[in-house]
């Protein structure tokens, strides 16, 4: 069981391998019902976060709203 | 209780209704730059808008107790619609409306593709390539643009829901600039045109209101008000005593004083 070396929100992190993108949110202690998330450039559908496997160097975009005009 | 003095009641008017969803309000409201939370939740219920504007961005992983906006706003009680404010191309602004989308409240989008960093100005040719874009991709497009008519109906040609003319730039306050415009635009287009960016206090928005547009999207006048709660309520019933004076008719303009008192009738 080693880590995966992957890009979060622009900054380099480490998560326990092997690890799917809800593991990841579970990891962060994000709540999946209150962000939306981008694998590699590609939006990821809430039902489909615990079947995407993470690989070495993904890119994992974790957007929310905010306020604004 | 200031509820009191909401007059609106009697005027008979017709619903907004953008991209066949109605509207109760006329009066749309952001939520950035309050001074808390609880101003910001506090100015919206005054305001009375049912549609209030959300931006898309990071989740702040090292902060995660700084709650995202939907903490403090019920999605069931106000209409979400997302910007995509901060946005210079329209591949980014395309990438942020699926993002905003994807948070699975509603197809809308506040479409902004911005041109010039120091007056937020639109960047035309950015928002006409997303625009047909996320039209074909179903949504419904509400674009934030300058006030030129020619821009204005190419955006309606691009399917757009709504069309979003500035008053003045955003965050500026200045007020309505061009009212000649606002009205060509609004005399000219078929889908609603939403007036959006630089009322700064009440006059502006009952001004605005009254060159016959369908509605105003503020935020910063509420949000720098040094009382965002009374500011939001004056801002209430200054779009509705600006649409109440537009349905009514404004008598015309004269250069000459004609009396209101009889000139028949004085004493010898």
């Amino acid at each position: 069981m080693g880590e995966l070396a992957i890009t979060v929100n622009g900054e380099p992190r480490r998560v326990p391998a092997p690890a799917t993108l809800d593991d990841l949110l579970r990891h962060l202690g994000l709540d999946p019902r209150t962000v939306v998330v981008e694998h590699n450039r590609q939006i990821v559908r809430r039902p489909l976060l615990a079947g995407q496997a993470l690989a070495p160097g993904d890119s994992v975009e974790l957007v929310h709203f905010v306020g604004g005009g | 209780m200031p509820e009191t003095l909401q007059a609106a009641g009697p005027v008979l008017d017709t619903p907004l209704v953008i991209g066949e969803q109605p509207f109760r309000s006329r009066l749309m409201v952001g939520t950035g730059k309050y001074r808390s939370n609880a101003d910001m939740v506090r100015a919206i219920e005054a305001s009375g808008a049912d549609v209030v504007t959300v931006a898309v961005r990071r989740v702040d992983l090292d902060r995660t107790k700084e709650e995202g906006v939907l903490h403090h706003l019920s999605p069931d009680q106000y209409f979400l619609l997302a910007n995509t404010a901060g946005c210079y191309s329209a591949d980014e602004a395309v990438r942020y409306a699926r993002l905003a989308r994807e948070a699975g409240f509603n197809d809308f989008v506040k479409l902004e593709v911005i041109g010039d960093r120091e007056t937020l100005l639109p960047d035309v040719d950015g928002l006409l390539t997303a625009a047909r874009e996320l039209v074909r991709d179903g949504f419904k497009v509400l674009a934030y643009s300058n006030d030129d008519l020619v821009t204005a109906l190419r955006l309606e040609d691009a399917g757009c829901a709504a069309v979003m003319p500035l008053a003045s730039p955003i965050g500026s306050g200045l007020g309505l600039l061009n009212p000649f415009s606002i009205r060509t635009i609004k005399r000219r287009l078929h889908v609603p045109v939403i007036v959006d960016a630089g009322v700064g206090t009440a006059s502006d928005a009952c001004l605005t209101m009254e060159q016959g547009v369908d509605g105003i999207l503020m935020n910063t006048a509420l949000a720098e008000a040094q009382d965002p709660v009374t500011m939001a309520w004056a801002m209430r019933w200054a779009v509705d005593a600006g649409r109440a004076a537009f349905l009514a008719g404004r008598m015309p303009r004269r250069e000459v004083a004609v009396p209101s008192s009889p000139a028949r009738g004085m004493l010898e």
